[in-house]
């Protein structure tokens, strides 16, 4: 699916605001037919990243190739991207078939071509017979389909998206996840997608680059930023996790929460100290008498699929994720599996927590 | 204003009864809810509005149909519509040998159309230079908005007639432009007494009306508009021809209604600037009540002036059927 041709690539790209640095030496490609998300919390950095894209911001300092071209200087309206903006930005003066025929209109389309390429677009987002609608009329779902039609009726190479769904409720928004997926593929549009949701980061991305203060943490696929994360931040962001410090024995064992567990990763050297994270589900709670470690469960919560409960073992405080509940106060034991054990290099910087913010 | 008022009795107690009738609601609408309702704090207002607003304008609804001594008449409005009414009819009285001298006098319709030509020059010109001044005001970037804003509200807080004496200081033969010209060696021109000085003076007084309500619609608007039509295409002249022009409507016809109204109405600024030789319809109403004393009249004239606004202002009503126009109109 996703082509190997670079389509645009971000090199030493800095940005600053009025002193305050935004964007540090961001280094990025994005290929043909990916759908790459930028995932962060809020004032990382990543719509500024799009912005410069789109070019509604210059860099500082860095170029932007476009198809190997530096487009730093080009105005947006002489780029070949398409943006959806955050909350939609639909023309209140025009009605739906009229900010969807915009671009092409501005582009002096025969007449009878617009026409059919808007129906065509209302058809693909689901809104067939809206376009003598005003805008102010529609629910915010279909506002962000004419948003996406009016950016895609133009055939762009990219599509921006600016938290798209953010403002919509949580049934809708998994819909849309899906939708939004389903056209990306159809169409075969590259996609950059902008969002601080990490859930819907790895539902949708073929690439998933993890930001935070004006920097990239990691770039990868869902499931290898998911298992394998690069260090303590994006293992808190994506997911729910145990975070611990630790100390690398020697290759494959490692002792935190006063045990000495067998793990897989090797090459730390011997007695460092490093961060351990374990993801709640891959936990198991099993006889008092049989697990590496035992506690207690502190507190219980029904959270739907499954149970979350809190286990102090008196050194560290647990979150397991099980679909069998433990009754509070009672004691369990804990096993953790060698591979579901991730060791990495211990952050120098600040607690994990420090960057991490819900809008 | 020695003008006897000369009201029938029957219409003072009619405006008694009005205003009895609205206090005695007033009452009844405060003991049937069983306390103060919200909008029992609008009867102030509607007190005001009575007094000055309705009441004044019924008695020049009457004063425009009767006599001076009260008797029903059509005559007023005849008036406008032949200067030489009176002498006319006279001619008409003094026998068939005196009718060649009927002539109709079109003096008022004169002024009348001579008014709403200077009104919709002054609107043009206020529209031309107010829109450009608007949005610049408007631009964030430009970081003038400001100071421009100030700039523009400076001279309102001077009176109108203050302000319009101001400019002969400078318009006069006498006056700084001539001396100037006459320093530097050049001829004075004649800068005052013409329609330039009072289209001048009207554009002068009248401007800022043109530029806050554009303003307003203008700095209401969404930015990220401007950078979504950019996003699809649109180079700077298209982003405003098909987005910031198209959605600042609402503030050019709050604009255009609020400098095309006082205009039409203008006084004082053509005998000021224009030296008397030229008569604009406010100064024709103010002359008929004011030099003439013939209230009846002018009364008809102020009619006719307020059917024009009401027409044109609902013409403009049509074009921005919201009604959103910066909340002014």
């Amino acid at each position: 699916m996703v082509e190997k041709e670079h389509l645009i690539d971000l090199q030493h790209i800095s940005k600053d605001f009025d002193g305050t640095t935004v964007l540090d030496d961001i280094n990025l490609y994005i290929r043909k037919k990916e759908f790459v998300t930028l995932l962060g919390p809020s004032g990382c950095g990543k719509t500024t990243t799009l912005r410069i894209i789109g070019g509604f911001e210059y860099p500082s300092a860095g170029k932007v190739l476009f198809e190997g071209k530096d487009i730093v200087g080009l105005p947006p309206y002489k780029r070949k991207v398409n943006t959806i903006f955050q909350k939609y930005a639909l023309f209140p003066h025009l009605n739906v078939h009229d900010n969807i025929a915009f671009g092409l209109k501005i582009a002096k389309m025969p007449r009878d071509d617009i026409r059919r390429r808007v129906e065509k677009m209302l058809d693909l987002v689901n809104l067939r017979g809206y376009g003598k609608r005003s805008v102010d009329q529609l629910s915010g779902g279909q506002q962000q389909r004419v948003a996406i039609a009016r950016a895609l009726v133009n055939e762009p190479q990219v599509l921006l998206l600016d938290e798209p769904l953010g403002a919509l409720d949580l049934k809708l928004r998994k819909d849309m996840q899906l939708e939004l997926k389903r056209m990306q593929q159809a169409l075969g549009i590259t996609f950059l997608y902008v969002t601080h949701d990490q859930e819907e980061a790895l539902t949708m991305s073929d690439t998933v680059v993890v930001m935070r203060d004006g920097k990239i943490l990691q770039i990868g696929d869902p499931k290898s930023v998911y298992d394998e994360p690069a260090n303590a931040f994006v293992a808190d962001f994506i997911g729910e996790s145990n975070i611990m410090r630790g100390k690398m024995l020697y290759d494959e064992l490692v002792r935190f929460s006063g045990f000495d567990f067998p793990c897989v990763d090797a090459g730390f050297g011997q007695n460092q100290p490093v961060d351990v994270v374990v993801r709640p589900e891959d936990i198991m709670i099993v006889g008092e008498d049989v697990g590496q470690i035992s506690g207690v469960v502190q507190s219980v919560l029904f959270k739907g699929v499954h149970y979350e409960m809190m286990i102090d073992t008196g050194e560290t405080v647990f979150k397991v994720h099980s679909t069998v509940m433990q009754p509070q106060g009672s004691r369990v034991g804990i096993n953790i599996v060698p591979y579901n054990i991730h060791i990495m290099k211990p952050m120098p910087v600040d607690d994990p927590e420090g960057g991490v913010e819900e809008e | 204003m020695s003008q006897n008022l000369n009201l029938p009795a029957w219409l003072v107690w009619l405006f008694l009864a009005l205003l009895a009738a609205f206090v005695v609601f007033g009452i009844i609408s405060v003991k049937r809810s069983n306390g103060i309702k919200r909008s029992f704090f609008a009867s102030p207002y509607a007190v005001w509005m009575i007094l000055f607003t309705v009441v004044p304008v019924l008695l020049i609804g009457y004063y425009s149909l009767t006599d001076a001594s009260g008797a029903f008449t059509l005559d007023n409005f005849k008036n406008f519509w032949d200067s030489n009414y009176s002498v006319n009819q006279l001619y008409a009285q003094m026998g068939p040998e005196y009718a060649v001298l009927i002539q109709r006098g079109t003096v008022n319709l004169g002024i009348l159309l001579y008014s709403l030509w200077m009104a919709f020059l002054c609107t043009v010109i206020c529209l031309a230079l107010g829109y450009p001044a608007a949005y610049f005001m408007a631009d964030r970037q430009l970081k003038l908005g400001s100071t421009l804003v100030v700039l523009f509200i400076i001279p309102m807080w001077m009176n109108f007639l203050l302000r319009t004496v101001a400019w002969m200081t400078l318009l006069e033969d006498q006056g700084l432009i001539n001396t100037l010209l006459k320093s530097l060696g050049l001829h004075g021109a004649q800068l005052m007494y013409n329609d330039g000085a009072v289209l001048l003076g009207m554009v002068y007084n009248f401007l800022p009306f043109m530029v806050f309500p554009i303003y307003t619609s203008l700095t209401k608007m969404d930015g990220k508009l401007l950078e979504a039509a950019q996003d699809l295409g649109a180079n700077h002249v298209h982003t405003f021809m098909r987005v910031t022009m198209p959605l600042s409507i609402p503030g050019i016809i709050s604009g255009i209604t609020m400098v095309f109204m006082p205009s039409v109405t203008t006084f004082f600024i053509p005998r000021i600037l224009g030296g008397g030789n030229t008569m604009m319809f406010g100064d024709l109403i103010e002359n008929r009540f004011l030099t003439e004393g013939n209230w009846n009249v002018g009364s008809a004239l102020s009619l006719i002036m307020m059917v024009l606004i009401l027409i044109s202002l609902s013409i403009l009503r049509k074009a921005d059927p919201e009604g959103e126009g910066g909340g002014i109109v």
